[in-house]
Order: structure tokens, then C-alpha cells, then sequence
């Protein structure tokens, strides 16, 4: 299925490499849009232009690249992930990240096996109330295990890396939280927190944007149908997010605020000096952060093919000017650039095309770069320290701020010439409502993330506690939580 | 006997040894510390958090002596550690009750 798309893609790609002709079809929604175009998004439901006869397969070059993809997602978390944040924290609570990041891979990834998956790709579990998925694929009941076999009709088809990629993302997005609380954030709390936020928070927002059925979702089965015969679609709002800027930074980034004013300041913020405890960890966990976005993005294409490559480039372009304008608002401000500075403008550029890496020229990519390093900057400088909230390791203000901005310009710099759909497109091809429909994407994301954070923390406060107690905190969790030292040096 | 306690530059550490031992003096102890006294600190910055870290690393040392070789210790090490700038660091001399070496049982200035 996803194969037979993707050459779809091609082809029209091919058939358009003459000058952007998108002004042409941008400003209509509901109709004048070429046939084949529509086919792309109505998942092979009508007819359309294939380019050979053969069923729909994934070559063993899709699998190859969709394998190392899911491994460097994987990488991203541990030790990308560990590193960065664990570099970033005092001494006596680097095991505290690492073990957060660690324990995550092991719940999340069977929780997702078990229900998560299901609760995210699954046809609505309340027929026509569609919020979320069903229990149809509890235990990957019905899961192919090799691609294209299955016979599904969702967009991506039902098998074994979709599961497999998609549970990545589901393992990283709660592990971003924990910057948010570290250093003061009971153990047992954050993992009883981890395994409701999964299914009730990320899961209906996957299905939102990522099913074959959600009121989000670019891949929406009917209402692109409707979209072909001229029809309107309704209340659906085809948001484009690539790998997941609303999926996985907003719903995190925002859930990660939350947490932070909940939960409360650590103990001698911000009086007293909690500098980074090994700046050289969170260097090495930028560098697999980035490489590993190659996966996160570069796999969210499905397959080893043009989009794949687009997303990598503009990914990495994205991660360049993150670095350039992070240090150059750092050179302003502060007179001199610094690691610390170079490596949240990598993570913020990164963040920022996250949503845009499929429909974006990879130029552009450089130009959402810049502006997330520029607003990452003050968000996690200027405005964290004028409202005085402790989000330690920066989770709202990269991955939060990041995240929106990445959302909102998709809108403005999707483009037909790389998405390849005349409908997909933003701004720049003169298309001013895609922008609109981000904004309501982002507007959902950030609600249903924050309502739904507040009462799973307040529940989880009443009932467990979220914070460990003062001497437990001032000890360090490392030894209070995990009874173990970071580094024993004779 | 005295004990002559030196804090010192840690690029200067080599150089003290090597002038304690051309005097004859045959041990010393040495630890990492921190502190101040008029140097100056310094700011550092992490993502908008600013630090005065006034604390500077150093060197301690310490060296045990008989009272004969007090003077030319001293001497030695202030000609060693000196560097004319602010931060060359201070020496604390005491008096010692009793010095045992654990291996043999020798006593004081035998133990030295």
C-alpha cells in the first residue's frame, strides 16, 4: 500500500519537474485537482495511475532502510537521549536520566506490542466518534508479519515495521517529558505516569493525525475520497505532519510544561548552581540525536525512495542552522558561543522540521533552522527565566516551542513540488489555508496534551506523589531511587 | 619537626617537586582543592543560567620536616610556585607532636 503510493509519488514528480505549475492548483480544496493527485491520498480506493501491475510489495531496499530506521529511532533514545539529558543534570542524578530512558524502552515498547499499537492505528473504537483507535490489533492480532501482506486498507500497511517504527516514536515522545521533571521526579511515579500518558494522551493523537480514520490526518481514507469526487469532507483537517511535530514534540513538550509547574521547582532553584554536570555526554548525545533523525525522519517516507532522501537532506539542513542561529543569538547576547548553546540549536532545527521534512524543499529546511534556533533561544533563555518556571532540561522550550513553530511552517513552506499532491501544499504555493489547518492541529495537540497531563498528574500526585521528599532530592536520586553511584573512581 | 602545608598553581606542581627533591626532602602528599583568596573567579553560562564560580582549582601540598630543613623547604618551594601574579598561592607552617613509619616503627626523626 504504501508502496504503491510512494510510486505514485514518483511518477508525479516526474511528470511535474517542468516549472512549479502548484499556483495553478493551490488555492482549490474541494475540486479541480488531478486525478492522479487524488489517488495518492485515497489509499488505492479509486482508480489510479499504477505503474505496474504487480501487487503491492515493499521491496527488500523499503525494508532495509525501514529496519535501520527503526534502529536509529531507537538510538536516538539510548543513548541519544541519556546522553544529551544526562549530561545536562548535577552528577548524583545521571543515573536517574539514564534509568528513565532505559525503563521507558523496556514498558513502552511492550505496552505498545500490547495495546498501544492497536489504540493507535485501529479502526475508531466508538463508531462514528472516531478520538481513538480499537482493540482490534491488541497483541498485533492481525499483523502481518511481512510488509503489504496484510491486506489492510490504512496507509501504512499492516506489518511489522509499521509496529515496530511507529513504537519508537512511542517509546521517545514520554522520555522527552523527563526533562522536564528531572532531578526531583519520584521513579515509580514517572513510570506509572508514562504507561497512562502512552494510550491516553499519545495514542488518540497518533490516531488523530496518523490513521486511515482521523479528523487530522492527511491519510483520512474517506475523506479524501470525498475530496475526489468534489465533496466536502466535513469537520477534517488534513494537518501535514511528517514524523510526528505534533505527535511527539508539541504532545510532549506541552505535557512536559505541565509536569514542571505541577511538580514544582528543584530544591535551591534557581539560587543556587546546578550547572550541566557533563557537557561532553550531552555533545556525544547531540551527535546521535542528529544521525538518528535521519531515521526518525527519513523513515516516516515508508520506503527508500525520493521522499526518504528529501526529508534526510532537509532534516540535516534543518539541524545546521539550529546550530548557526542559536550561536548567533548566543554571540549577541552573551558575547561568546558555547557547546551547550550549538548543540539545543542542532535539537531545536531538528524539532522544528520534524512535521516538514516530507513537503518541504530541503532550502527551506535551512530557514525553519534558523528560526527555531533564534526562538528556541529566547523561549529557553529570556522567557524561562522571566516566568521563573523550572523545565530543567528544556523539554517545553525546545521540544514544545520547537514543535509548534515546525507545525505552523509546514504551513508555510509545504510545497506540491516535493509532496508531490496538489492539495498538500502551503503557503509559499500560495495556498493560505494549510496554515489555518495546522494552527487547529496545533490548537488540539496542545489542549488535549495539557487537559489530559493536568489529570493524570494530579491523579497520580494524590495517589503516589510525583516528587520525591526533600532529603531524597538533596541525596541525589541516583542513590535515593536507584540505591547506585554514577561513578566510582579509586 | 614541622609540617609545611603549600597550596599551590596546578601547572606549578611539577616544578615544586622537583625543586622539594634537589633539596633532599624524599616525600610529600599532594591533594586537589579548591578556594580563593584575592584572585578573582569567573562566569560561567548554560543555556541563559549565569554563574560567579569564585572557587579555584589547586594544589595542596604537604611535607613533613625536621626543623633544620624548615628554611631551605620553604625557600624552595616560594622560589618554585612564584609566578609574581595574583593566585600564586600561600604556605602554612605547624608544628608536628609525633611521626610513626607504619612499616618499621620507627619514630620521629627516623620517621622522616
Amino acid at each position: 500500500m504504501v508502496d504503491r503510493c510512494c510510486r505514485l509519488l514518483l511518477l508525479i514528480l516526474f511528470l511535474f519537474t517542468a516549472p512549479v505549475v502548484s499556483q495553478v492548483h493551490g488555492q482549490d480544496d474541494n475540486g479541480d485537482v488531478g486525478a492522479e493527485a487524488e489517488a495518492v491520498g485515497s489509499a488505492g480506493q479509486t482508480a489510479e495511475v499504477s505503474m505496474d501491475d504487480e501487487p503491492a510489495e515493499i521491496n527488500s531496499g523499503d525494508i532495509a532502510w525501514m529496519l535501520v530506521s527503526i534502529s536509529f529511532v531507537l538510538l536516538m533514545t539510548c543513548p541519544g537521549l541519556a546522553l544529551f539529558y544526562g549530561g545536562l543534570v548535577r552528577k548524583k542524578n545521571i543515573l536517574s536520566v539514564m534509568m528513565q530512558c532505559v525503563f521507558l524502552m523496556g514498558v513502552m515498547s511492550v505496552l505498545w506490542a500490547v495495546v498501544g499499537y492497536s489504540l493507535a492505528f485501529s479502526p475508531p473504537l466508538i463508531e462514528g466518534f472516531d478520538i481513538v483507535g480499537g482493540f482490534d490489533h491488541v497483541l498485533l492480532k492481525d499483523v502481518s508479519p511481512s510488509a503489504g501482506a496484510g491486506g489492510s486498507t490504512d496507509h501504512m500497511a499492516m506489518d511489522q515495521i509499521t509496529v515496530a517504527f511507529q513504537g519508537m516514536f512511542f517509546i521517545i515522545t514520554p522520555a522527552l517529558i523527563c526533562g522536564a521533571f528531572a532531578e526531583r521526579m519520584r521513579f515509580s511515579t514517572m513510570a506509572v505516569f508514562s504507561v497512562a500518558w502512552g494510550p491516553l494522551i499519545y495514542c488518540p493523537i497518533a490516531h488523530w493525525v496518523w490513521s486511515s480514520t482521523g479528523w487530522l490526518s492527511e491519510f483520512n481514507e474517506e475523506a479524501n475520497a470525498l475530496f475526489a469526487e468534489g465533496s466536502d469532507a466535513g469537520f477534517y483537517f488534513p494537518a501535514i505532519d511528517f514524523a510526528g511535530g505534533l505527535v511527539v514534540h508539541i504532545s510532549s513538550g506541552i505535557s512536559a510544561l505541565v509536569c514542571a509547574l505541577l511538580i514544582g521547582k528543584r530544591r535551591g532553584f534557581p539560587h543556587e548552581p546546578m550547572p550541566p554536570h557533563n557537557l561532553t555526554y550531552t555533545c556525544i548525545g547531540t551527535g546521535l540525536l542528529w544521525v538518528g533523525w535521519f531515521g526518525f525522519n527519513g523513515g516516516s517516507a515508508g520506503a527508500a525512495n525520493g521522499s526518504a532522501v528529501n526529508a534526510v537532506l532537509a532534516t540535516h539542513l534543518a539541524a545546521s542552522a539550529g546550530v548557526l542561529g542559536w550561536s548567533l543569538l548566543e554571540v549577541i547576547k552573551y558575547g561568546k558561543a558555547s557547546i551547550l548553546g550549538a548543540c539545543s540549536g542542532a535539537v531545536a532545527g531538528l524539532v522544528c522540521i520534524t512535521p516538514a521534512a516530507g513537503s518541504v524543499h530541503p532550502i527551506s529546511g535551512i530557514w525553519m533552522g534558523i528560526l527555531a534556533g533564534i526562538v528556541c533561544f529566547l523561549f529557553c533563555t529570556t522567557i524561562k527565566n522571566k516566568f521563573g518556571y523550572d523545565d530543567s532540561l528544556d523539554a517545553f522550550g525546545v521540544h514544545g516551542v520547537g514543535g509548534t513553530l515546525g507545525a505552523l511552517l509546514t504551513g508555510v513552506f509545504a510545497t506540491s513540488v516535493i509532496t508531490g499532491k496538489s492539495h498538500s501544499s502551503g503557503l509559499i504555493d500560495g495556498n493560505s489555508e494549510q496554515i489555518l489547518i495546522q494552527l487547529v492541529s496545533v490548537a488540539a495537540a496542545v489542549i488535549f496534551s495539557a487537559v489530559g497531563t493536568v489529570l493524570i498528574a494530579k491523579v497520580l500526585d494524590a495517589a503516589m506523589g510525583l516528587r520525591v521528599d526533600e532529603e531524597q532530592e538533596v541525596q541525589g536520586l541516583d542513590l535515593s531511587q536507584h540505591g547506585e553511584d554514577g561513578y566510582i573512581f579509586q | 619537626m614541622k609540617k609545611v602545608e603549600a597550596i599551590v598553581r596546578h601547572f606549578k606542581l611539577e616544578d615544586v617537586k622537583s625543586a622539594i627533591t634537589e633539596v633532599g626532602i624524599q616525600g610529600m602528599t599532594v591533594t586537589e582543592v579548591r578556594g580563593f583568596g584575592r584572585q578573582k573567579g569567573h562566569k560561567e553560562t548554560y543555556r541563559g543560567a549565569e554563574y560567579i564560580v569564585d572557587f579555584m582549582p589547586k594544589v595542596k601540598l604537604e611535607v613533613v620536616v625536621g626543623d633544620d630543613n624548615l628554611d631551605k623547604l620553604v625557600e624552595a618551594i616560594v622560589k618554585a610556585a612564584r609566578t609574581g601574579q595574583v593566585g600564586d598561592g600561600k604556605i602554612f607552617v605547624s608544628n608536628i607532636d609525633q611521626v610513626v613509619r607504619i612499616r618499621t616503627g620507627e619514630q620521629d626523626g627516623e620517621a622522616l
